[in-house]
C-alpha cells in the first residue's frame, strides 16, 4: 500500500503587516542547527559547516544564506535559508560536540524599514541603536513575555527568531508594535 | 529594571534577561551519602540572608544561558561584581556601605576588590 | 455664549480656528490649542468642581500640571469616561465633552456642602477618631459612608476600548523639562551629535517663557527662541523631542519613565494609541523641571477666582484669556508684579497689589505705580467675599487694624516659587535646605543626573542659560558651544511660606494649604498640638500632601506651618518623600501591550487546527491549549469522556501529546548524566529501549517525570511533564554548567521541534503499521518501552513504543510542522479500526484507572518516590543521585508518611471531590484529626464505578480498611485498595 507523503505547514505561512513605520514578514521555512561545540572542536565544526563560529558575544558569521549565530559561549543557531541539511555536514566531525535538528522548533520574521528598531524596542529592553547593535550583532533576548533570538540583518532590518507555539504571539505583538510605531 | 553586567555576555544587559539562583559558593558534595543529619541541612536548607553583601547565583537564562555569581547588597540592590561559574569568590574588603550603591551603579574598578588568584581558594 | 474674555491681539493663539465643547451639558466655543481650562475662562467660566471633604466651590488655581483643583471627567463615550482630568493639561477638541465632579445635584447647588458649615466634625484626623467604636459598625456603617463621601470623579464601568503603548529607548541625555534651561541643554548636548531625547508635558515648548514676557534670548522674545529651537532640534537626526509627555518616575540606573499622551486631544484618535510609555535608559539624565509657584495661605483662599498670579499671566499671554475684569494681587514677592502689569497693559483694571512685604523697594514697585496701580504694602488680604466666585477682598495692614474691603472678580497670589526637585528627589538624591532662600535645592547627587534652572536654584535667566549649555556640554563631549544672550526684566527670587497674618494661631478660619484634600493651616497646627512631630505623621494625619496633586502647591507651606508650631526650623522637621508618579499614570499606560491576546502567551500545538475542526472542547494547561474532550452530537463531558475511555480499551485512541517538554541529551558521557539527574539506573539501557524516569530535588522530593528514550550510546529522549519543561531544562542546566562540570554533555530543547501523536489500545499498531516505513513495529521487533528512528508518511519520526493508558501504545514523534498532516493520516487509518480521538479529560481517567499518577497532582512537592509507590524506580546500587542524600532524611525514612493508595467508595456511584479531607472515624469533634487527602478522582467507565488516588498516612497498612471523607452535607465512607484499578496484571501494555 501506498502511503501519501505529508506536507509541510509551516504556522503564519505568508503572513506579513505592513505599516508606513515597519513591515513584519513571516520569513519562509529553512533549516536550523541548535549546536553547542567545546572550545577545541569550533575549528572542525567551522569547516565541515563552511561558515566560521563566531566565538565573541553577540556576533555572527553569514555566507550564501547560512547564518551561524552565537548565542552563547559554547552555543549557535545555525540557519540555512535554503534548508540544507546542516546536521548531515557534521557527520564527519567526531569530536564532541551536540548538533540537534531545530528547524521546526523556531519560526522567523524578517522586521523591516525605518520603524523596525523601534518596532522590536516597544517588547525588547535591549539597545537597538547602530552603536551597540551593529548590523550582524545577535542576541538572545526577551520580547515582551516571550523568548527571541533576535539579529540584526541590516541597517533596517532584523530577523526575529522564536520558538513555534510563540509565534502567534510574536507576530500580533510585532503587528501591533510596527502599528503603533511613534512617527 | 537594574542593567546586569554577564560575564559571558561581556555587556550589562537588562535585568529582564536574567533569574535569580540563589546563593553562591554552595558546593555540593561529591560524597553526598556520607553528608551526616548536620551537613546536610547546612548543605540544602540553611542560607545566610544577609543585610548587606551576599554572594548569589544568577543565569542569563534568556540571553547567553549561562550561570554566574555575583557579589550584591542586599540593602541597596548594588550588583557589585559579577564573575564566572567556578571562579573563585572574591574578596571583596570595602563596600562604602553607606552608599545608595546599586543606584549609583559604579564601576567595580572604583571599588577596593581584591581578586585571589584562581589557584586560590575554591 | 461667546468668549468675552478673549481680548484681541493678546496671546499666541488663532481665533479663526474655533473649536466646539461641552461643559456640563452647556455648550462653548473656544480656540484651537486651547486647554479646557483656558477656554472656560475665555467664557467666564470659573467654578468648575467641589472640594473633597466640604464640598467648597473650586475655581482654577493654575494652569499647568500642578492643578489641585480643577478636575473634571472627560466623557468620550460610555466606555471612555476619565476621572479626575486636570482641565488646565486637558486640550480641547471639536466634541469634547466634560463634567464636574463631587457635587450633587448639581455644581452651583451641591448638598455635600454642608459639610463645610459642620466642618469642626470634620478636621484633621477625623476618620482615626470618629469611627472607633462601636467595632460592629464598622463593615455596616462607616465603611459604607466614608466610601459613598470619600473619591472624586468616578471610573468607567466598560472595559478600556483605547489601546496603549510602549517602547524601551535608550538615549546619551534625556532632558526632562522643555523650558528655557531644558531647551538650552538639549541644544548644546546635540550639537555634538550625542543621542538626545527632550521631553515636556505641555503641549508645545517654552515651560515658563509661555507667559513670561520680559524674557528675551538670542535677541528675540523668549517664546520666539523656545520655538525656533525646537524647530531646530527637531530636524536633527540624533534628537527625539516629545511633547504632551511626563516624566513621572525616576527609577534605578538611570531609567526613567515617560508617559506620552498620544491622541487625548484630538476629536478622532483613529487608530493611535491613546498613551505611549517610555522606559528610557539614558547616559546622563538633565532634570530641568522649573519650579512651581505657590499661593498665599489666607481665609477662603479656595474662592474660584483666585488663582497663581503666573496663571493669569499664562491664560493672557499665551491663550488671550482675561481671568477677570477688575483683578487684585496678593503677593510676598516681585513676580506677581509682573501679572498686573500684563493685565494692565492689556487693558484689565488692576484693583489693587496687596503686598505682605513692609517695605518692598525696586523698578517693580516704581512702575506699578507710574502705571497707576494702588500698592498697599505691609498690608495683608483677610479675607474673601463672594460665593461661587470671589467678589470682594478684605485688606488690612500686617499689624492688625480696621480691614478695607475691596471688589475684585479676580485674586491673582503668589507667595513665591517652589523648586520642582521631585525627580531629583525619586532619583535618590539627597535635598538640601538652602536658608538665605528658604526653599530645597538638589544637594547630593545620587545618580548621573543633573538639575539645571529654576529645579536648581538658578534665578536669573543669563544664568540657567549659561548653566544649561555648560549641562549638554558635559554631558556629552565636553566642547564649547556659543551660547545666546539672554536678559530678562524679572525677578522670581523672594516670597514666605506659611500662613499669612490673618490666618494665625489665634485665627478660626479657613486659611487652605491644600486644596485638592480640605487641609487647612488650622489642621496642620492641630495635628502638631495632638502630638505628631514628624512631618511624615503630621502629613498622614492631617492627608496634607497626600491628593493625586502630591502637593506640589502645599508641601512647603504646610512644612513651614509645622515647623512653625514645633518651634523648630524648617530642616529639621524634614521634607515627606517623593514618589513616583510625578502626576497620575494611566493603568492603562502601565498596562500597555498586555491585554486581550497580549496579556500572555497562548500556545497552540502543530495539530490545534485538527481537534478544532473535529469538534474538541479546550482546556488551558498553563500556556498550552490542550484538547479536553471531543463531544459528539448530544454529548455532554461526562459522555464525551465516558465513550473516549471505553473506545481506547476497546480499539484505540488518539491523542495529541505535543505539549510534553522533550530535552536531547548529547555527549559521551549522557548516560552518566542520566544517572545523576535520576533516581534510575541507565548505563544498561540499551539504545532503542526505553525507561520511566523520575527526578528528584536534592531533598528526596519528586520533582518530574517522564519517559526516555535511549536513542544511541549518546544520546537520550527525555521527554518531562508539560507544565515541567522549562523548569527540568533549568534544573538539568544547574547542574551541568554548576556541579557536574566535568561531564561531556549538552542539552537541547526539543519539546517544539517535535509534535507527538499518542496512538493507544489494542489495536494502535493495525492503525500505525501502514504508515510506517524502516520500522519493524512488531511487538517482538518493538516490545513496549521501546523507540526506533524511522519514517512514518514520508517524513522522519521518533516512534516510541510506550503507554500511559495502560494498553498498547505509540508515541510518534513528527517535525512540527509535519504534525498535523500526519495526524489526518493517521486518523484516517484510525477509522477504520473504531478507534477514537480523545482528550485530556480521558486521558486522565484512563492513567488513574491504570494507577499512572501526575506529577503535580499526586505530587505536591513533599511527595518521595516511596510515598507514591514508586520505589522500584530507585536504583539500588547507584551511588549518587540528586536527591540520594535527601531521601535518607529521617523524616522521610520514618513511619507514618502519607502513601498513595486507592481509594473505593462503598456507594460505587459516589465520586469523590478531589483535595477532600480523610478521617479514620466519623462523628470527631472538630477539628478532626486528618489522615490524608484524595488528590485524583473520577467516574471509571471500564471500571463501572468511581475510582480515586489519596495520600494517606501509612496508607499501604490500611488496605482493605474503610476511612471517610467528611463533606459538608454528608460523610462518605470509602476503602483504602492499591492503586491499579484495571487489570493489574498489566498484560494488555505487551498486547
Amino acid at each position: 500500500m501506498t502511503v501519501s507523503q505529508a506536507t509541510r505547514r509551516p504556522i503564519l505561512a505568508g503572513r506579513q503587516t505592513t505599516t508606513p513605520n515597519a513591515t513584519v514578514t513571516v520569513a519562509p521555512p529553512a533549516s536550523r542547527l541548535s549546536l553547542r561545540v567545546p572550545a577545541g572542536t569550533v575549528a572542525a565544526v567551522s569547516k565541515a559547516l563552511g561558515i566560521e563560529l563566531p566565538t565573541r558575544p553577540k556576533a555572527s558569521a553569514s555566507a550564501n544564506g547560512r547564518h551561524a549565530l552565537w548565542l552563547g559561549p559554547d552555543e549557535w543557531l545555525v540557519i540555512d535559508e535554503s534548508g540544507a541539511d546542516l546536521a548531515g555536514l557534521l557527520g564527519s566531525v567526531a569530536d564532541f560536540h551536540s548538533a540537534v535538528d531545530v528547524s521546526h522548533r523556531n519560526v522567523g520574521f524578517i522586521v523591516s524599514g525605518t520603524g523596525a528598531a523601534m518596532t522590536i524596542n516597544a517588547g525588547c529592553p535591549q539597545d537597538l541603536s547602530l552603536a551597540a547593535f551593529p548590523v550582524g550583532a545577535v542576541s538572545r533576548t526577551i520580547l515582551h513575555k516571550i523568548e527571541i533570538v533576535l539579529y540584526r540583518t541590516g541597517e533596517a532590518e532584523f530577523r526575529v527568531e522564536c520558538w513555534r507555539s510563540f509565534a502567534d504571539y510574536a507576530f500580533t505583538f510585532l503587528s501591533a508594535a510596527a502599528r503603533d510605531g511613534s512617527s | 529594571m537594574l542593567l546586569i553586567r554577564c560575564p559571558y555576555c561581556e555587556e550589562e544587559r537588562p535585568e529582564l534577561e536574567f533569574r535569580h539562583a540563589g546563593e553562591a559558593h554552595i558546593a555540593r558534595s561529591s560524597e553526598m551519602t556520607e553528608l551526616s543529619d548536620d551537613e546536610f541541612e547546612k548543605f540544602f536548607f540553611v542560607r545566610q540572608n544577609p543585610k548587606g553583601l551576599i554572594f548569589e547565583r544568577w543565569r542569563h537564562i534568556h540571553g547567553c544561558g549561562r550561570f554566574f555569581n555575583a557579589a550584591r547588597d542586599t540593602v541597596t540592590d548594588k550588583f557589585h561584581l559579577t564573575y564566572k561559574a567556578g571562579e573563585p569568590k572574591p574578596e571583596i574588603t570595602l563596600m562604602a556601605p553607606a552608599e545608595p550603591a546599586a543606584w549609583a551603579n559604579r564601576e567595580p574598578s572604583e571599588l577596593n576588590v581584591d581578586m585571589p588568584s584562581k589557584e586560590g581558594g575554591r | 455664549m461667546t468668549e468675552t474674555f478673549r481680548m484681541a491681539g493678546a496671546g499666541r493663539l488663532t481665533p479663526a480656528k474655533a473649536v466646539r465643547f461641552s461643559f456640563d451639558g452647556t455648550s462653548y466655543q473656544g480656540v484651537a490649542g486651547d486647554t479646557l481650562a483656558s477656554a472656560l475662562l475665555a467664557n467666564g467660566v470659573h467654578l468648575v468642581g467641589r472640594s473633597f471633604k466640604y464640598h467648597r466651590p473650586r475655581g482654577f488655581l493654575s494652569a499647568g500640571a500642578e492643578e489641585p483643583n480643577a478636575l473634571v471627567g472627560v466623557h468620550r463615550d460610555a466606555a471612555r469616561r476619565t476621572p479626575n482630568v486636570r482641565a488646565t493639561v486637558q486640550e480641547i477638541y471639536d466634541g469634547l465633552s466634560a463634567v464636574s465632579q463631587n457635587r450633587w445635584p448639581s455644581l452651583a447647588y451641591d448638598i455635600g456642602e454642608a459639610n463645610d458649615l459642620g466642618s469642626p466634625f470634620f478636621s484633621a484626623g477625623f476618620y482615626y477618631k470618629t469611627f472607633m467604636w462601636p467595632k460592629a459598625a464598622w463593615d455596616k456603617v462607616y465603611e459604607p459612608f466614608i466610601r459613598r463621601a470619600a473619591g472624586l470623579g468616578v471610573a468607567p464601568d466598560e472595559p478600556d476600548p483605547d489601546h496603549y503603548s510602549s517602547l524601551y529607548a535608550h538615549c546619551d541625555v534625556l532632558v526632562l523639562g522643555g523650558g528655557a534651561a531644558g531647551i538650552a541643554t538639549a541644544t548644546a548636548a546635540a550639537a555634538s551629535g550625542a543621542r538626545v531625547i527632550l521631553c515636556d508635558e505641555q503641549a508645545e515648548f517654552g515651560g515658563a517663557l509661555r507667559f513670561e514676557t520680559g524674557a528675551r534670548i538670542d535677541g528675540k522674545p523668549g517664546w520666539d527662541w523656545a520655538q525656533a529651537s525646537v524647530a531646530n532640534l527637531k530636524g536633527r537626526e540624533n534628537v527625539r523631542v516629545l511633547t504632551r509627555t511626563t516624566a513621572f518616575g525616576y527609577y534605578a540606573q538611570n531609567l526613567v519613565g515617560l508617559v506620552e499622551r498620544v491622541s487625548d486631544h484630538l476629536a478622532t484618535p483613529g487608530d493611535q494609541p491613546r498613551e505611549r510609555l517610555w522606559q528610557v535608559r539614558a547616559g546622563k539624565v538633565v532634570i530641568a523641571t522649573g519650579a512651581i509657584e505657590r499661593h498665599m495661605v489666607f481665609a477662603d483662599n479656595d474662592r474660584p477666582g483666585v488663582m497663581l498670579a503666573s496663571a493669569a499671566r499664562t491664560y493672557l499671554n499665551h491663550y488671550g484669556v482675561a481671568v477677570g475684569r477688575n483683578v487684585g494681587i496678593f503677593t510676598a514677592n516681585d513676580s506677581a508684579y509682573a501679572a498686573a502689569f500684563d493685565l494692565k497693559k492689556a487693558g484689565v483694571q488692576i484693583a489693587a497689589i496687596v503686598d505682605l512685604r513692609d517695605d518692598p523697594r525696586g523698578a517693580v514697585i516704581e512702575e506699578a505705580r507710574g502705571l497707576g496701580i494702588e500698592v498697599l504694602t505691609g498690608h495683608t488680604v483677610t479675607k474673601t467675599g463672594g460665593r461661587l466666585r470671589v467678589s470682594s477682598i478684605a485688606v488690612a495692614p500686617n499689624a492688625g487694624g480696621a480691614a478695607r474691603v475691596i471688589p475684585v472678580d479676580a485674586l491673582l497670589m503668589s507667595s513665591g516659587w517652589t523648586p520642582s526637585v521631585h525627580l531629583f528627589s525619586q532619583s535618590r538624591g539627597k535635598v538640601a535646605f538652602d536658608d538665605a532662600t528658604q526653599r530645597f535645592l538638589p544637594g547630593q547627587y545620587a545618580q548621573d543626573c543633573v538639575s539645571i534652572g529654576a529645579c536648581n536654584g538658578t534665578d536669573t535667566l543669563d544664568a540657567v542659560i549659561e548653566e544649561a549649555y555648560a549641562a549638554g556640554e558635559n554631558a556629552v563631549s565636553g566642547t564649547k558651544v556659543l551660547r545666546p544672550a539672554a536678559t530678562t526684566s524679572e525677578n522670581w527670587t523672594g516670597g514666605m511660606l506659611g500662613a499669612a497674618p490673618g490666618a494665625g494661631p489665634d485665627d478660626t478660619v479657613k486659611a487652605f494649604v491644600d486644596f485638592q484634600n480640605d487641609v487647612t493651616a488650622k489642621d496642620l497646627r492641630q495635628a502638631v498640638r495632638e502630638g505628631m512631630r514628624s512631618i511624615e505623621h503630621v502629613k498622614r494625619f492631617t492627608t496634607n500632601g497626600m491628593a493625586t496633586d502630591q502637593g506640589k502647591t502645599s508641601n512647603m507651606h504646610g512644612l513651614a506651618i509645622a515647623a512653625e508650631t514645633l518651634g523648630k526650623p524648617i530642616p529639621e522637621v524634614g521634607l515627606t518623600t517623593f514618589r513616583a508618579p510625578y502626576t497620575p499614570v494611566t493603568f492603562g499606560a502601565i498596562v500597555g501591550h498586555s491585554r486581550g491576546s497580549l496579556f500572555d502567551p497562548t500556545r497552540r500545538t502543530a495539530m490545534h487546527g485538527f481537534a478544532e475542526k473535529n469538534g474538541a472542547v479546550f482546556e488551558d494547561v498553563g500556556q498550552w491549549k490542550r484538547a479536553w474532550y471531543f463531544p459528539q452530537a448530544g454529548e455532554d463531558m461526562h459522555q464525551a469522556v465516558a465513550r473516549e475511555t471505553k473506545n481506547v480499551r476497546r480499539s484505540a485512541g488518539i491523542f495529541d501529546a505535543s505539549t510534553l517538554g522533550k530535552i536531547e541529551i548529547v555527549g559521551p558521557d549522557a548516560a552518566q548524566f542520566m544517572e545523576l539527574l535520576y533516581t534510575n539506573p541507565w548505563a544498561k539501557l540499551e539504545p532503542g529501549r526505553c525507561r520511566y524516569g523520575i527526578m528528584l530535588r536534592e531533598d528526596g522530593f519528586i520533582y518530574d517525570d517522564g519517559v526516555v528514550g535511549r536513542l544511541a550510546d549518546d544520546r537520550f529522549h527525555v521527554t518531562t511533564t508539560t507544565g515541567g519543561a522549562a523548569r527540568v531544562m533549568n534544573h538539568m542546566e544547574d547542574y551541568l554548567q554548576t556541579e557536574f562540570t566535568h561531564l561531556k554533555v549538552y542539552l537541547t530543547s526539543i519539546s517544539e521541534q517535535w509534535a507527538v501523536i499518542a496512538v493507544q489500545g489494542p489495536k494502535s499498531r493495525e492503525i500505525i503499521a501502514p504508515l510506517v516505513e524502516g520500522i519493524d513495529v512488531s511487538d517482538a521487533a518493538l516490545p513496549h518501552m521501546s523507540v526506533r528512528e524511522g519514517k512514518i508518511c514520508g517524513v522522519p519520526t521518533r516512534l516510541f513504543r510506550m503507554s500511559f493508558t495502560g494498553e498498547r501504545g505509540f508515541e510518534i514523534n513528527v517535525p512540527a510542522d509535519y504534525g498535523e498532516a500526519v495526524m489526518e493520516a493517521v486518523w484516517a487509518e484510525a477509522r477504520k479500526h473504531d478507534a477514537c480521538l480523545y482528550g485530556t479529560e480521558a486521558m486522565h481517567v484512563l492513567r488513574a484507572e491504570k494507577g499512572y499518577i501526575i506529577v503535580g497532582q499526586e505530587t505536591d512537592g513533599t511527595v518521595t518516590p516511596n510515598d507514591a509507590g514508586l520505589d522500584w524506580a530507585i536504583g539500588k546500587k547507584k551511588t549518587d543521585f540528586v536527591g540520594i542524600r535527601g531521601l535518607r532524611r529521617p523524616d522521610l525514612v520514618s513511619g507514618g508518611r502519607k502513601q498513595l493508595v486507592g481509594l473505593k467508595t462503598v456507594d460505587p456511584n459516589v465520586v469523590l471531590e478531589e483535595g477532600a479531607q480523610i478521617v479514620a472515624t466519623p462523628g470527631q469533634p472538630m477539628p478532626m484529626k486528618m489522615i490524608g487527602h484524595v488528590t485524583s478522582s473520577y467516574w471509571s467507565p471500564n471500571c463501572g464505578r468511581s475510582i480515586a488516588l489519596a495520600l494517606v498516612v501509612d496508607g499501604r497498612d490500611k488496605i482493605g480498611e474503610r476511612l471517610f471523607v467528611p463533606m459538608p452535607d454528608r460523610v462518605i465512607e470509602v476503602e483504602v485498595t492499591g492503586t491499579v484499578f484495571f487489570e493489574e496484571s498489566g498484560e494488555r501494555l505487551n498486547g
